[in-house]
């Protein structure tokens, strides 16, 4: 079922590009050697080319133009060999240059496509109009005082990376698999850190409604949104203006929203500067960029594994299902996790271990995947203790949760409360003996044909064993005696 | 008289020990002191730090340790950041600026041993032809016309004060910038050696930015091997200019000496204007005569494009520079003119602190980059630009080199041209041609107006082949024997 907006008119197709901005993981700014490091103290990381001074000139970054061309490549995008940048004027108090160094006609990258999953199950592919690199500005602050606003410089200059989608999102939905996609892509280049809450992933959104079948209607700008879920809602609450200004006989008009995601909607921002000409222009102080095809080739080759290569290859190699191999892939550490449990015990047990009770764990704790309260070798040995009948599954849980209240490892915990299975056979015939010798009425009815007591003696016995038993030898035994 | 030394006469005389390289900036600034007040040359003079210098340069070569400059007393253009020694771009909205850092041209003068006695004058942010947009007065040129002593005559533009400085022997040698002409031609208004060398031939990092793409540091000197001894030392690659030029930097002062026999020298037709004074002409063709007694083969050629020149110059030159002065804001540094809102502090400080001259390019720079008008102005002219540049180097498959006039007059009083804008861009005519199209090009004394004033000619060469250049400079310099002094010099 397509996403639509139901309207007094009918229904309303929402039409969405992203632009996103993505901070480029980097030692150093995109034209100077200063530190690009984030949180560090107020004019601490500024050159005299980040600040702006008399003469200081740009020196490009070999390093961000890499991240670029990785990002580029992966995003399946055309590289291109020659990319110029240009200079974006307007005067800002934190844009010391007073205009910021850009791409404006010749990117980068070209056009490129991303794969998203939806929920339905179905895959859309997303079109990439291009990605070119900028440098980010400094940063206002307006809260220090009465009158005066400070400024930090520390971002100034820092590499950015514009991904700029196609207008090929139909919904809040796919806005929020594109980008939760498109981070996963970086974080598994190492390209971006993909941090929105830092504001080193932040998108703009393009927003228009139309009926099916229609051209474009005009669109507006949701300018700067910082989550995934804000991306979401900004939709869903401009589109719905949208649909209500068209059918109330109005037009949209042309222009630059910011989202409030306390009252889930957007309003116009300060109109003067959606008025800029920035007056690009190229830049003189650089020459165009030109990358050899064999540099291009080397990035190339040293790509990790991808999302969508990876997803393909545990459900090939491991047999996984393709949901699960979605949700394993979408984090690079979440893989790298599942892998080493999986490594030579059953994938398919690993694969429920680590997305159910393990990532239960992470939600119950608030821990992340990079510092996660177990390890994934000792989620391995506990499987392994499973695998080999040392314990069994229910007790598996309790050892579990043990592991993950004091981090030792599961055969510890299994020798310090004496969890090892019992396998005895005598220990097995004296419990249920004893079961079936407390529960005579249970046993009459049982053998008079109500079969689902069955599981009553089971846990019964289990109880009685303080469930270390071997659940296939008291099933086989009960199956026995019961008979 | 130690300061009418060449920089060549004066290497020889501190090596020998003949005088000190104290004593030789001692003489400079005791002229500064004598000609500064009435000159206006230097907007700050550096009297301690020189002394200082000179001393470090004496005690170099009383080591043995004699570099290409070492004791040599120089003027900086005021748009050269030097560590620690105040910077204005002769402009109010850096009235006070002090850079905490070098130049890498001035830097590469310093390691050679070279003494800045001071940051001279020049039109407010290069932008002028006569020195008369500086904020902090104009300079006065040392030449005077035989027939009227009182005329006050301007040293031309943009460099104005270095060239005055190096006429009036307050100095042996002078940096300055060359965006359209701003060395050339003062250095034919003041009877000077003035080499624009090749773009990315010498760094821009620390040059305070005009016009990026046509901004070039280069010497100025009172002879041709003085002022290849310069570049010499101004010239080299720098990884902080990305257009920097890769390529070794020749022995410009063994150039000088090669001789013209067998090159072909080229005289654009289209640089014979209408209107061209027929002393310009005379001297024009006495260049041609002497190039040709020396053994050159005159070749008559043609820059088809030339009459775009100054059009497409006054559209590239002023978008760069609107876009450049963006940054003096008022935020960070230089003048700033408080205001209730950003925009008010904005418009207050660049209304302080630009001057008349400054803005109408700002506004002309900022119309022509304007949606609309971008096509029409600033893409043409980029596509002219690209034709001129093509003429160059048609004309350069037949030619080694060309020879044409510098500027179209002698030095001109304070006042005139002073109402149309457009007259004194006329002044650019011939030079920013080189710019446009980053060839190397020199202007060298080659004779005197009616008035008794010098009148330079042009020398035109390939990218990178500064080398012809001089080797046809230094012809013209000897066959010109140009030996004309400036009415206003130390020691006089």
């Amino acid at each position: 079922m397509a996403y639509a907006i139901e309207g007094a008119t009918g229904a309303w197709e929402v039409v969405v590009g992203l632009e996103v901005h993505a901070q480029v993981i980097s030692q150093s700014k995109l034209f100077s050697g200063s530190s690009a490091a984030f949180g560090a103290e107020p004019n601490t990381q500024v050159s005299f080319v980040d600040a702006g001074f008399p003469g200081m000139l740009p020196v490009i970054n070999r390093e961000c133009v890499a991240q670029a061309v990785r990002t580029g490549l992966g995003l399946n995008a055309v590289i291109h060999n020659v990319s110029r940048f240009d200079r974006k004027n307007y005067f800002y108090a934190d844009m010391p240059q007073g205009y910021q160094i850009s791409q404006y006609q010749h990117p980068i990258v070209g056009t490129g496509v991303v794969e998203v999953e939806l929920s339905d199950g179905s895959v859309k592919e997303i079109g990439v109009t291009r990605l070119h690199l900028e440098q980010d500005a400094g940063k206002s602050l307006h809260d220090r005082h009465a009158t005066k606003t400070f400024i930090d410089l520390n971002r100034s200059g820092v590499a950015l990376m514009e991904i700029v989608s196609e207008p090929d999102i139909r919904s809040p939905e796919e806005a929020g698999a594109y980008l939760r996609k498109l981070r996963s892509i970086l974080r598994y280049l190492g390209t971006c850190d993909g941090n929105m809450e830092e504001g080193s992933m932040r998108a703009d959104v393009n927003v228009s409604v139309r009926k099916a079948g229609e051209p474009y209607r005009t669109r507006c700008e949701v300018k700067n949104v910082n989550s995934v879920r804000f991306v979401m809602q900004a939709i869903e609450a401009e589109a719905a203006r949208q649909v209500e200004v068209w059918e109330s006989g109005g037009s949209v008009k042309q222009e630059t929203r910011l989202f409030d995601p306390n009252r889930l909607e957007t309003r116009p921002m300060r109109s003067k500067e959606d008025a800029h000409d920035y007056r690009y222009f190229p830049e003189p102080d650089l020459l165009p960029l030109v990358l050899e095809d064999d540099w291009v080739a080397a990035l190339k080759a040293s790509l990790p594994e991808l999302p969508d290569a990876k997803k393909a290859r545990f459900r090939a190699e491991y047999g996984l299902t393709a949901y699960d191999a979605a949700v394993l892939v979408a984090e690079k550490a979440t893989a790298e996790f599942f892998e080493t449990v999986a490594k030579g015990r059953d994938a398919k047990i690993a694969a429920n271990w680590v997305t159910g009770d393990f990532f239960a764990a992470l939600n119950k704790t608030g821990a992340t995947i990079d510092n996660p309260p177990i390890s994934a070798t000792d989620l391995g040995a506990l499987l392994d203790l499973i695998a080999d009948s040392t314990i069994n599954g229910r007790i598996a849980k309790d050892v579990f949760e043990a592991m993950v209240e004091t981090g030792k490892s599961p055969a510890t915990i299994v020798a310090e409360k004496g969890l090892r299975q019992v396998t005895d056979t005598g220990a097995i015939d004296a419990a249920v003996d004893a079961i079936i010798a407390a529960n005579p009425d249970k046993v009459a009815e049982y053998r008079s044909g109500k079969d689902k007591l069955f599981g009553f003696f089971v846990g019964q016995t289990m109880k009685a064993m303080a469930g270390k038993g071997n659940p296939a030898l008291i099933n086989e035994t009960l199956k026995k005696r019961l008979a | 008289m130690l300061t009418d030394l060449t920089i060549a006469q004066a290497k020889a005389g501190l090596e020998a020990k003949q005088f000190s390289a104290l004593e030789l900036t001692e003489a400079h600034l005791h002229g500064i002191d004598t000609l500064n007040p009435r000159l206006n040359a230097f907007l700050t003079v550096t009297a301690e730090a020189a002394r200082e210098q000179a001393k470090a340069a004496d005690a170099a070569i009383g080591r043995g340790d004699i570099r290409a400059l070492t004791g040599i007393p120089l003027a900086i253009k005021d748009l050269f950041c030097t560590q620690g020694v105040r910077t204005t771009a002769a402009s109010r909205i850096l009235d006070s600026f002090v850079p905490p850092y070098e130049s890498t041209v001035t830097a590469n003068l310093l390691a050679d041993g070279a003494v800045f006695v001071g940051k001279t004058n020049l039109d407010e942010f290069a932008m002028g032809s006569s020195n008369m947009t500086s904020a902090f007065g104009p300079v006065e040129n040392p030449w005077k016309r035989r027939q009227d002593q009182n005329a006050i005559l301007v040293p031309g533009g943009s460099s104005g004060g270095s060239a005055a400085a190096v006429a009036a022997r307050l100095a042996m040698g002078a940096t300055g910038t060359d965006t359209g002409g701003s060395i050339r031609q003062p250095a034919s208004f003041c009877g000077l050696v003035g080499v624009k060398p090749s773009y990315g031939r010498c760094s821009r990092w620390g040059v305070v930015a005009f016009a990026s793409s046509l901004d070039h540091p280069g010497p100025f000197a009172r002879t041709v091997e003085d002022s290849a001894i310069l570049l010499g030392s101004m010239a080299s690659h720098d990884p902080k200019d990305s257009t920097s030029a890769d390529r070794p930097v020749p022995d410009y002062r063994a150039a000088c000496r090669r001789g013209v026999a067998g090159l072909r020298i080229g005289i654009p037709r289209e640089y014979r204007v209408d209107g061209m004074s027929a002393e310009i002409e005379a001297l024009w063709q006495q260049g041609i005569d002497w190039l040709r007694a020396a053994g050159a083969e005159i070749v008559d050629v043609s820059l088809p494009h030339t009459k775009y020149g100054l059009a497409t110059y006054y559209i590239v030159a002023p978008a760069e520079a609107s876009s450049n002065l963006a940054r003096y804001d008022g935020v960070r540094y230089g003048l700033r003119r408080d205001g209730a809102e950003l925009s008010d502090m904005y418009g207050n400080t660049r209304a302080a602190g630009f001057g008349t001259e400054v803005q109408r390019r700002i506004l002309i720079g900022t119309y022509v980059l304007s949606a609309g008008y971008y096509d029409a102005y600033y893409l043409r002219a980029q596509k002219v630009r690209a034709l001129i540049l093509r003429d160059f180097t048609e004309a350069f498959a037949q030619v080694d080199a060309l020879l044409t006039p510098t500027a179209p007059s002698a030095a001109f009083a304070q006042g005139e041209k002073m109402d149309d804008p457009v007259q004194m861009y006329l002044n650019d005519l011939f030079t920013v041609g080189a710019n446009l199209a980053g060839v190397p090009a020199s202007s060298v004394p080659a004779g005197l107006d009616s008035n008794g004033l010098p009148l330079g000619l042009q020398i035109v060469g390939r990218p990178f082949d500064e080398e012809t250049v001089f080797a046809v400079s230094a012809e013209i310099e000897r066959a010109a024997g140009f030996s004309a002094l400036p009415a206003i010099r130390a020691g006089v």
